[in-house]
């Protein structure tokens, strides 16, 4: 080799040269790695060791009347699993099913709730029982992604009594997730479901928090907490209702398991609904962590219908309940007095045209005035009014009396009540067609029966204007502003005459079986023709006490009741209730 | 006082600094949430640390004209031993399909073909050091190729492609210090180029007419010229019957390099989280011991391969600077030792050694960036191996030896 001193100096300095050119190089990759892309390799760092374990938030607390606890949340533990791979979850299932009862249903929901949210842990169970979860605590090891938390369960203290109105609890469907109301869901999440945990979902639902658990390469759990601060989760805000809870479990108690029907109990002043009641209840407390395919089944497969809400959902003729919306259109509109007689005494029965239409009592009531028509219920008394007004002026009065609308009530999915609309031959020709129908459909619709098919909380709204002097309230469940809205206006003397009248029926009519000691209830019996079985009618009462000054309205309709008198022995027993339990102290209504 | 104990004291310090630093991020390595077999690494990693500094001290009481003397039986012994291996070597860890480790009754005692690393570059620098001038065409090259080829084909035998781009690197890097000119090396290497070019006929085709306007500016002998095309062009033509016969795995971790997002939970999985830990570190890293893509498992080969992307990880950008800082001083403290050798097989020898740690930083250090592939290489004085520390501080040793005996050294510091 070339061994001279200048020959080397010159191959060291190309030497170095070329070192210093590859070390820059090499120095410039790590300048661009470390400092210019840090911040995208940092966040793939985290995201390799940080999963977000989703605390959630306590729901609000749904209070009744004097703060008495209507919802609550019990602590509940949730068993969640962390997974890089659908067949590794499935994998580790099958291995926690070989020591807790675990379903295989259980073991495809959760392998669903994975494929639908791979980066959130998979809720295995919502609500595990502490002896499961005593299992698993002590065999966690085996099961590196396991994560057991404490998390709220929502708990009614009163089961079945609050069913009818409270709803329930359970995890977000696909259907409620792809839907622009639950925008901001996540799968897994629990959602209000029906009654006021659906309606005021927002209010109570609080915000979610996170929990960061570190995993390692293989998505074991290595650090349970203190990886990352976590975000505590907010609470929901409490709800105040109006609902009276002494009261409601009174109604609860008074619909015996044979009964099949719906009572509201309404304050005539502000429409806070004090009690609402469908007979036969659930027990939402059933329902929480996910509810069993048996009980599902027996719920829904039961001929009375428990999850069917007879207050809000079920349409009823509302019989002679609804004669006070005749009577106080015929009223307004200057047709008659509290005492005029009508031109037909009834006999039993009146002749319209070719056919004859009986009145409920065949033995007939005689010539009586419109007081003592409302006393006994007595239908021709009331064709004779219905065709007086007419059919346009029936079907107007009904419209302005809000009895195609639904009630208001804050609670989700009620029925509009049925009813004929504004252009009332035009709604009678689509029906039955141009010449399939008379003018005899004012007769039937003049004592509630026809194309009138009411909401025990709609007739019950329409009472407290008859309480109030035509001011009628919507009910309302959660305490806040009340809404009136002026459905007829009557003179003094008027509402008089129909709160004595009513008070009559009580008193003498049709609901003596409802008299209250030292209270005058004033209220209308109904007998509403059952359309599925003509022989077992349908049992209306509706009516408010006391009659000079109502604290309360009462509406109650029993399924086959077959004669209003046992509606209103029922109504007359929660009156009682009320009045006697409570003091006059009002509560104020809030925002 | 120190001269006399410490020959050349920067190139032993700057090699203690490597190999505590070293160290330490073998213990950080062993530090982890999933319990590894790292764990005790590091006080094996300094068991051969304390081996290989009295190894170097002893290697730096002979004289160079001792080791030239025992170049050739050293040679022979490890050809040897790389033939043996082929029979009685075991595998180890990830690389159980390679038989690089040589054991007795079970026990490992180390890979061979870390001390063949010098005993090459020992044979490479006599064989080299015997020309008065330097090697001028492709012919005169046959003695200092067959020197490597022997050993290099025994080591793609094993296979450990690592090490035999080591031996290369070495080989040209030798051959350049010889005073081979630039173009001969480059025509040397072409058919190399040719084989990695072939795969995009244009681009080949380009590299074809670099390649004959080279020749006819360098103009070798006529035979060789034409032997050197036709190199080229039958390179060319066997690169994708050669692919085809490359094993899956080998062709699917060059396809890997070229795109690491081909598969991420596998192949590509230990060059993604390798950058994923550097590029976390930022400036000043996450701190000694605390980085979370090594704690956690997602870097692989924590210990050994990818003992740098620890570094970044933990120490961040401002600790790699000073990792290759240290190193580009120890290469240019060899390259001057190198350079002021008192005779031509030192200065060999020196700039050999120089070359092959320089091979092991840059495909090392490359690869957890995804500049390089994956090969396995080790990173002096940092990755975890007994042998190669061991290899490395020999090194030192024969630097330190033959910068004493170089220009520049003190009179009297041979005295002893």
């Amino acid at each position: 080799m070339s061994f001279h001193p200048n020959d080397l100096a010159r191959r060291a300095r190309v030497a170095s040269w070329g070192l210093v050119v590859l070390f820059v190089l090499l120095l410039s990759a790590f300048f661009r790695t470390q400092i210019l892309e840090n911040s995208r390799y940092a966040l793939q760092s985290e995201e390799n060791r940080l999963r977000e374990v989703p605390l959630p938030a306590p729901r609000g607390i749904i209070y009744g009347r004097n703060n008495h606890v209507i919802a609550e949340n019990v602590p509940g533990y949730s068993v969640l699993l962390l997974s890089p791979s659908a067949d590794s979850l499935r994998a580790s299932l099958n291995r926690i099913a070989t020591i807790v009862p675990l379903s295989s249903d259980q073991i495809e929901m959760a392998v669903r709730r994975y494929e639908r949210a791979p980066a959130r842990p998979t809720v295995l169970l919502s609500d595990a029982p502490f002896d499961v979860v005593s299992v698993l605590e002590e065999r966690r090891i085996e099961f590196p992604g396991l994560i057991i938390q404490t998390a709220p369960k929502r708990f009614y203290p009163d089961g079945a009594a609050v069913g009818s109105f409270v709803g329930y609890v359970g995890e977000i469907t696909d259907a409620e997730l792809a839907s622009p109301r639950y925008h901001g869901y996540k799968a897994g999440q629990q959602v209000g479901k029906g009654g006021l945990e659906r309606e005021y979902e927002d209010t109570l639902r609080g915000r979610e928090g996170v929990r960061f658990v570190e995993v390692d390469a293989r998505g074991r759990v290595v650090r349970e907490a203190g990886a990352r601060q976590d975000l505590l989760p907010q609470a929901g805000a409490p709800l105040y209702t109006n609902i009276d809870m002494d009261l409601q479990r009174f109604v609860a108690g008074i619909f015996a398991d044979s009964l099949q029907g719906g009572a509201i109990a309404l304050d005539p002043k502000t429409g806070g609904v004090l009690a609402l009641y469908s007979a036969p209840s659930y027990d939402p407390n059933q329902f929480i962590g996910g509810i069993p395919t048996a009980l599902w089944k027996q719920l829904t497969d039961d001929p009375r219908h428990p999850l069917y809400n007879k207050v809000i959902q079920g349409r009823y003729p509302p019989g002679s309940t609804w004669k006070l919306a005749t009577a106080a259109m015929a009223l307004q509109d200057g047709l008659v007095t509290m005492d005029e007689h009508m031109p037909v005494p009834c006999t039993g029965g009146f002749q319209f045209g070719s056919r004859y239409f009986r009145c409920w009592d065949h033995k007939g009531h005689g010539s009586i005035s419109l007081a003592g028509a409302i006393e006994q219920s007595c239908d021709v008394y009331f064709y004779q009014l219905g065709l007086k007004l007419g059919l346009a002026n029936l079907v107007a009065g009904g419209l302005k009396f809000g009895m195609r609308e639904r009630s208001g009530i804050d609670l989700p999915d009620e029925s509009r009540p049925l009813f004929p609309y504004a252009d009332a031959d035009g709604y009678f020709d689509r029906k039955y067609g141009k010449r399939g129908w008379s003018q005899a459909v004012v007769l039937n619709l003049s004592i509630g029966q026809g194309e009138n098919a009411q909401t025990v909380a709609n007739m019950g709204r329409f009472y407290t204007a008859l309480a109030e002097g035509g001011e009628a309230a919507t009910p309302e469940i959660a305490r806040r502003a009340p809404r009136h809205n002026r459905i007829f206006t009557l003179t003094d003397q008027q509402m008089d005459g129909l709160r004595t009248a009513l008070a009559g029926v009580v008193e003498a009519g049709t609901a003596r079986s409802a008299q209250i000691q030292g209270v005058v209830l004033a209220g209308k019996t109904g007998t509403a023709q059952n359309s599925q079985d003509p022989t077992r009618d349908h049992a209306w009462f509706v009516g408010f006490a006391p009659a000079d000054n109502p604290r309360i309205v009462v509406a109650v309709m029993l399924e086959f009741g077959l004669h209003g008198p046992r509606a209103a022995h029922i109504a007359s027993k929660i009156v009682e209730a009320y009045l006697h339990t409570t003091t006059t102290q009002f509560l104020k209504a809030e925002e | 006082m120190l001269r006399r104990v410490v020959p050349d004291v920067p190139l032993v310090v700057t090699a203690l600094a490597l190999s505590a630093y070293g160290v330490a991020m073998v213990y950080s390595a062993g530090q982890t949430d999933v319990p590894t077999s790292a764990l005790h690494a590091w006080a094996s990693q300094l068991r051969w640390l304390v081996l290989g500094v009295i190894a170097a001290w002893g290697i730096t009481r002979g004289s160079v004209r001792f080791y030239e003397w025992v170049t050739l039986p050293a040679y022979i012994l490890s050809i040897f031993l790389l033939a043996a291996l082929l029979v009685i070597g075991t595998g180890a860890g990830t690389a159980a399909g390679v038989k690089s480790w040589i054991a007795i009754g079970g026990v490992r005692l180390g890979q061979p073909s870390e001390l063949a690393k010098i005993a090459m570059a020992m044979m490479l620098a006599r064989v080299l050091a015997e020309r008065r001038e330097p090697p001028r065409s492709l012919l005169d090259l046959w003695k200092p190729a067959a020197v490597v080829a022997v050993p290099w084909v025994l080591i793609m035998m094993q296979p450990d492609l690592g090490t035999g781009i080591v031996f290369i690197g070495i080989f040209f890097a030798m051959l350049f210090w010889s005073g081979v000119p630039l173009p001969l090396l480059l025509l040397l290497a072409s058919p190399a180029v040719s084989l990695i070019l072939a795969f995009n006929t244009n681009v080949w085709g380009a590299w074809f007419l670099v390649l004959l306007a080279l020749v006819l500016w360098y103009k070798p002998f006529m035979l060789e010229g034409v032997a050197l095309m036709t190199a080229n062009v039958v390179m060319g033509v066997v690169a994708p019957i050669l692919w085809d016969r490359l094993a899956p795995y080998q062709r699917h971790r060059l396809l890997v390099f070229l795109d690491p997002s081909i598969d991420p939970r596998n192949s590509g999985w230990h060059v993604i989280q390798s950058q994923v830990a550097i590029g976390s570190g930022g400036w000043l890293g996450k701190g000694f011991l605390e980085g979370t893509q090594k704690r956690l498992a997602f870097l692989p080969e924590q210990h050994t391969d990818f003992i740098f992307a620890v570094l970044g990880e933990e120490l961040g950008f401002l600790g790699v600077t000073l990792a290759l800082a240290l190193f580009l001083f120890l290469l240019f403290r060899s390259v001057r030792i190198a350079e002021r050798a008192s005779d031509s097989f030192g200065s060999l020898l020196a700039f050999g050694l120089a070359s092959s740690w320089m091979v092991h930083i840059m495909v090392n250090v490359g690869m957890t960036l995804n500049l390089m592939p994956i090969t396995g290489i080790p990173l002096p004085f940092f990755s975890y191996g007994g042998s190669f520390m061991l290899a490395c501080w020999l090194a030192i040793g024969l630097l330190a030896r033959i910068a004493l005996e170089g220009r520049g050294a003190k009179v009297g510091d041979l005295a002893i």
